[in-house]
């Protein structure tokens, strides 16, 4: 639910979070943004850097450099200015106002073995792993928020039939590139970890990769695609992602 | 041969550490850094460096370096670990020179749970990020990512001229105090009962030996929520204090995530966290909330006192020469002396 005004809620002396709703949800995500983007196109002293997540902004301030009413004052100042959260073409753009628009197409294997869950998912979901494949390559997916490790990124948007409960016990760790689905959500690994959630594919990108420029692919409100590549294909894009490259397509649509 | 610290041993958990790893965290990047600012700091300005340069973070497994390949100024602070050079024991925080030879060693002592050793130069390593700050969960900076181990050789780089001789660090803020922790009410605080608020408060906590770098974990009396354990994540904040379903509160420390899914009672102050870092397992301690307005306070006289600097006082002439001929600076001397 998105709350009918912001709350300021204070996280020690040198956090303050700025919690608009209380689910995971576009609308109360695309407000997080506006105001993430509204701060870092217009910066004050003091303010050391902003996490956004599904609901809220959390502010890390110095607090002997800002306090915290002249960090909320300005943040209120720009909320009025920026948020325009009746206006439904504000809405529907998931970055903020001074932010293009971006769009990554994004490859992805649904073959196993690199598809290592996706009958054990299409079996929970009762879906073939082609439709299941389909379905999941069908839909358009925002980048909600990185957390747990870098770039593991929560992306919304996923189909409601391909919504399925994590595991009750943890799976074993998942690889680079695993393309992951669980609760009502869907992520790529970025480290192989332990999940409860199901490999339905594998990408050759690399969403974290230290000696690239940028080293983080997405940016929070970012659309993102898959789009179905075969096995061959997937391991000519992984050599070249190997090498630095980003295999992924972007495109971006100018707000103006 | 280049200048650098060789690790003859290694408890778990030391790594290097400078100030942290700003920048990152809405990627999903632990900011790491050190357990206890005010120690990696205490340790860098004995040897007139920034207060946030690198340095190594030992802990209670303890650490023993030797320099190779020329004398290295070191400066050490924190808790109050058992500190000696080749067996002669050292104030807990001194600034001294290692020669090489000479044995300097790291063990627990009677109190604190982390210690810096600084170097009169700069540890030769590749920025992660900007950082040289160890994560090692997610395999980023000082060495290779991970903790040290003994024969891990740290190259020293822009060496600077060793201290003359031996000085104990004289910071008033290294201070340790059983004084309770003062904390500020958490962003869902008011997701607990108000028994489970007042038990908070009342407790003595003991410090639980799952404790990391991550997260000290606290046994008491389990804290109990009024609306359900699970939130949608949002931000963590250093010495965020989240109380997971089974009402153990868990206090965030410098390896935190950056966004988390429980409900947070309450958060440490700033001036706090160093204190509440060199808390050992088994020890016990008590909360109290204090305002914001009282917690900026509490950091800006932190900061005062940090920013007045610290004294260095010269041993006992005696007591140095002991030192300089343990550490082989009066090379004839001491060679004489060995056999």
């Amino acid at each position: 639910m998105l709350h009918p005004a912001p709350r300021w809620l204070d996280a020690g002396e040198a956090a303050l979070v700025v919690e608009f709703g209380d689910s995971v949800d576009p609308t109360i995500n695309a407000r997080v943004l506006a105001l993430d983007a509204a701060l870092r196109a217009a910066p004050i002293e003091g303010i050391v850097e902003m996490v956004p997540t599904y609901r809220s902004l959390m502010i890390h301030y110095e607090p002997l450099a800002l306090s915290r009413s002249a960090l909320m004052a300005h943040a209120q100042g720009l909320l009025r200015t920026s948020a325009a959260p009746g206006s439904p073409d504000r809405r529907s753009r998931s970055g903020g106002i001074d932010a293009p628009m971006r769009l990554w197409t994004v490859p992805c294997c649904y073959e196993p073995p690199l598809a290592e869950d996706i009958t054990a998912a299409g079996e929970v979901l009762s879906l073939s792993s082609e439709r299941l494949a389909e379905l999941h390559a069908g839909a358009l997916y925002r980048a909600y928020m990185y957390g747990f490790a870098p770039g593991w990124c929560y992306l919304g948007g996923l189909p409601a039939a391909l919504a399925l409960p994590r595991r009750a016990a943890p799976r074993g760790p998942t690889p680079w590139g695993a393309v992951l689905i669980g609760g009502g959500l869907s992520l790529i690994c970025a480290a192989p970890m332990p999940t409860g959630w199901y490999v339905i594919g594998r990408t050759p990108e690399r969403l974290f990769a230290l000696d690239r420029d940028p080293p983080f692919l997405f940016e929070a409100g970012d659309a993102i695609r898959f789009e179905p590549v075969g096995r061959a294909a997937f391991a000519r894009l992984e050599e070249r992602a190997g090498r630095g490259a980003i295999v992924s397509r972007l495109m971006t649509e100018s707000m103006a | 041969m280049s200048v650098a610290l060789r690790i003859r041993s290694a408890g778990p958990g030391v790594t290097v550490q400078d100030a942290g790893r700003p920048g990152y965290l809405r990627y999903g990047v632990t900011p790491a850094g050190p357990m206890d600012a005010g120690a990696l700091a205490a340790a860098n300005l004995a040897l007139g460096s920034a207060a946030g340069a690198a340095a190594i973070e030992a802990s209670l497994g303890g650490l023993e370096l030797e320099a190779e390949g020329g004398v290295i100024g070191l400066a050490v602070a924190g808790g109050a670990f058992d500190l000696r050079l080749d067996g002669a024991p050292l104030p807990s925080a001194c600034r001294l020179a290692l020669a090489p030879g000479a044995v300097f060693s790291i063990r627990a002592g009677p109190s604190g749970a982390w210690c810096y050793v600084a170097v009169a130069g700069r540890l030769d390593l590749p920025l992660a990020l900007g950082s040289l700050a160890t994560h090692a969960r997610s395999g980023l900076g000082g060495l290779s990512g991970r903790g040290l181990a003994a024969g891990d050789r740290l190259a020293v780089a822009e060496l600077r001229e060793p201290p003359s001789c031996l000085s104990a660090i004289e910071a008033p803020w290294l201070a340790l105090s059983a004084a309770p922790i003062r904390v500020i009410p958490g962003p869902q605080h008011d997701r607990f009962t108000e028994a489970a608020l007042r038990a908070f408060v009342e407790t003595d906590w003991r410090l639980s030996p799952r404790s990391d770098r991550m997260a000290y974990r606290l046994e008491g009396p389990p804290l109990v929520h009024s609306a359900g354990h699970d939130i949608v994540s949002d931000g963590v904040a250093l010495g965020a204090i989240q109380v997971p379903g089974d009402g153990a509160p868990l206090v965030l420390m410098a390896d935190r995530q950056p966004t988390g899914g429980y409900p947070k009672i309450a958060n440490v102050i700033g001036a706090d966290i160093g204190l509440l870092a060199q808390k050992r397992p088994g020890e016990s301690f008590a909360f109290v909330s204090v305002s914001i307005e009282e917690a900026v306070a509490l950091r800006r006289a932190r900061a005062e006192t940090i920013a007045a600097g610290l004294s260095m006082r010269p041993l006992a002439p005696e007591l140095t020469a002991e030192f300089l001929l343990a550490a082989n600076l009066i090379g004839g001397v001491a060679d004489a002396t060995q056999e």
